[in-house]
């Protein structure tokens, strides 16, 4: 399952640290930031819940970048 | 501005003002380092924060740390010199994070800013849709209305949803979608699609798809998420700044240690101060940003100019592959031509041209066929049915008619012999020859042929203009045609008489036996040439305005019909590419410019500063440029 989800960073180089933490969050299969678009493409692993998964993608987010925001 | 934007404004100005106050306020040791203090907290108290929590989160290695070791170094520096008589330089510190904390500002209002130019050039996000009930206009979300249902779209607003128009006429705005500042009418029957804006009257649309598979979804999807697909720039900028923030640091720790240490074992001052001061300069100047900022900026830039221009751009590594285009290969029909059929010519005709046209459009009238379509375009006028009588459509012949009174045939040979009369061959026969005979005499014959599009020879010269080598024209044509349209064009060369399947064999050919960097274009229609546009470097689908499968397999797709695009679009690419390029170039040569010399001593904070700020609001501005799409 694919969900795009609204994120808020301020540099580049920080979107790319968050790519790196969604990728590695249990339950996400794979992610992609697109600090343009201010974006985050999360693909789940089957069976996993966004809703139990994200809040850990946005945890180990904010471990990266502290100044960060996943809306969701 | 926003909120955060507004804030960080404030602080910098306040911490400005209190610097130059504090320059001219009498006070001396222990007081003056406090005071100075406070601006330094105002102006750096998040980055402090950030880089603690960085180290605490063991992701140490990034900006706010380099920023911090920086001016704390500076800040030491400062006091052990207060401490030994001298009178410190508090300034320095506070004035690099100033300079930091601008540069951050700057980047944060142009991206913010770039950003929203981007998407208002892709405004076309319809909002709602119009659903008439009992009577009542209701304004619903476009992703709830089924397929088939009737929505109402006034003038002025955007068609949300693919359909077909069932009541109304008007003209269409499709300027968003395609980059064409000519209108298009409609009217009732015809197939509309979402983006465009209705300009004159209302019209009552049926429509054929949902919200999500409509051509405005899939353009709006595309387009946000080109940037995803990374190109070689951006991947060697990643990996670029993974070594490089790493060596830095430990390049300035070996500035500050050992010319000192070296220097004690040969009996000189160790000159410990100078050296560290130098190691916090290169901290300073090493930050990646303007690289890690700019490049990614540039191509969002690049490919939102781009799809304001009517060119969708599935991704950066595709921009950077149309960039490095050097040979162009067209399909013919429905690329270079316009795939229908066209008057061409009237020979032997002892009388008028339009009233050969004119009789035989009218004996025409009643038949669907693609010829007879083509006559009555060319005739162009209203037909008045009232001047034909006793249609006889003899099938694989012609038709027999008459008009106004006069006993008229319009077919093939065939036809001519079938009805007696003695016949002229046309001589260069490009394409379909139609002859017709009045009251039992010749009365000349019609070329039909399917028609180059008015720009493609303009658009063959604007490529080699581009510097592009070779130009092929794949065609299932006859060699006769092909070589005829080809001459006319200027391409280089013709390959005719292809099945679908040998063009893909052709296109793998030729790739296998180029040459050196070029790159290979396929340009085609979308329309039994998808094979083709996946095997070619890149793909580029035209007039795919609606065309699901041409978007799916085209990498590049041009949203009208006009070849001269094809020139447009690499020439886009080319720029947004010298952009990157330029930025990589000037951000990492001043860059390392700026380190050798402050390893010298020879460049302070100052200089450091402008090396990293500097730098990085130049190539943002620079990025921004490929936003800027000439006519």
């Amino acid at each position: 399952m694919k969900k795009s989800y609204k994120i808020d960073v301020d540099c580049a180089n920080c979107a790319a640290k968050m790519e790196d933490a969604a990728k590695k969050t249990e339950g996400v299969k794979d992610a992609v930031v697109n600090f343009m678009a201010l974006k985050m493409n999360v693909e789940f692993e089957d069976g996993a819940d966004p809703k139990e998964v994200m809040p850990r993608v946005l945890d180990n987010c904010k471990k990266v970048e502290d100044d960060c925001e996943v809306f969701f | 501005m926003n909120k955060k934007q507004k804030k960080n404004l404030c602080r910098m100005i306040i911490s400005a003002v209190l610097l130059i106050t504090l320059h001219f306020v009498p006070v001396k040791g222990t007081l003056r380092f406090l005071l100075y203090l406070i601006p330094y907290f105002i102006i750096g108290y998040d980055v402090l924060r950030k880089a603690f929590k960085g180290i605490k989160n063991r992701q140490p290695m990034d900006e706010s740390l380099l920023m911090c070791v920086a001016t704390i170094g500076a800040m030491v520096l400062a006091i052990y010199r207060d401490l030994t008589g001298q009178t410190g330089d508090y300034v320095e510190a506070i004035a690099v994070m100033l300079f930091y904390q601008i540069g951050e500002w700057f980047q944060s209002v142009a991206v913010d800013r770039s950003r929203r130019n981007i998407s208002e050039l892709m405004d076309i996000r319809p909002d709602y849709a119009n659903i008439e009930t009992d009577g009542k206009i209701e304004q619903v979300d476009p992703d709830e209305v089924e397929p088939g249902t009737v929505i109402y779209v006034q003038p002025g607003e955007k068609i949300p949803i693919d359909g077909t128009i069932s009541s109304g006429t008007s003209t269409l705005d499709t300027a968003a979608l395609t980059g064409e500042s000519l209108p298009r009418n409609v009217v009732e029957g015809d197939e509309v699609i979402s983006g465009c804006i209705n300009l004159t009257s209302p019209l009552y649309i049926r429509t054929t798809k949902e919200f999500g598979e409509s051509t405005v979804s899939k353009i709006l999807d595309l387009v946000e998420n080109a940037s995803s697909r990374k190109s070689r720039s951006e991947d060697f900028i990643t990996k670029f700044a993974r070594i490089y923030t790493p060596a830095v640091v430990y390049s300035a720790l070996a500035l500050a240690i050992l010319p000192p240490v070296f220097r004690m074992v040969c009996g000189d001052a160790p000159y410990w101060g100078d050296f560290i001061y130098r190691a916090l300069a290169f901290l300073v100047i090493s930050c990646p940003c303007a690289l890690v900022v700019s490049i990614p900026l540039s191509f969002f830039a690049g490919i939102g100019g781009a799809s304001h221009a009517g060119v969708l751009i599935k991704g950066s590594n595709y921009m950077e592959t149309l960039s490095e285009v050097d040979t162009v290969v067209f399909d013919k029909t429905g690329t270079l031509t316009k795939g229908s059929f066209e008057v061409d010519a009237v020979h032997h005709s002892p009388m008028d041209e339009a009233e050969l046209i004119e009789a035989a459009a009218l004996a025409e009238a009643a038949s669907t066929h693609p010829i007879s379509l083509s006559l009555r375009r060319a005739y162009g006028k209203e037909l008045d049915r009232s001047r034909v009588s006793d249609i006889e459509e003899i099938s694989g012949h012609g038709i027999r008619a008459k008009v106004d009174g006069r006993d008229i045939a319009v077919g093939n040979t065939k036809l001519m012999a079938a009805v007696g009369v003695a016949y002229t061959e046309c001589p260069d026969d490009m394409g379909t020859v139609i002859h017709v005979a009045l009251e039992g005499a010749y009365a000349g014959h019609i070329v039909i042929s399917d028609t180059v599009k008015p720009h493609s020879a303009e658009a063959v010269k604007a490529l080699k203009k581009l510097g592009i080598k070779r130009t092929i024209m794949l065609t299932g044509d006859a060699s006769r045609i092909a070589d005829s349209v080809a001459g006319e064009l200027g391409i280089d060369e013709v390959h005719s008489e292809l099945l679908p399947s040998d063009k893909v064999e052709r296109v793998d050919r030729l790739i296998t036996e180029r040459s050196g960097k070029g790159r290979l274009a396929f340009v085609g229609d979308g329309i039994n040439d998808a094979p083709v546009l996946s095997r070619a470097d890149i793909g580029i689908a035209m007039g795919a305005m609606g065309a699901d499968a041409a978007i799916e397999a085209a990498d590049v797709v041009l949203m009208d019909d006009d070849p001269l695009k094809i020139s447009r679009a690499i020439a886009i690419a080319r720029k947004c590419l010298c952009i990157v390029k330029e930025n990589i170039v000037f951000a990492i040569g001043i860059k390392l410019l700026c380190l050798l010399l402050s390893a010298l001593g020879l460049a302070g904070m100052w200089l450091a500063v402008f090396a990293d700020v500097g730098v990085l609001v130049l190539c943002v501005l620079n990025a921004i440029r490929a936003l800027i799409i000439g006519k």
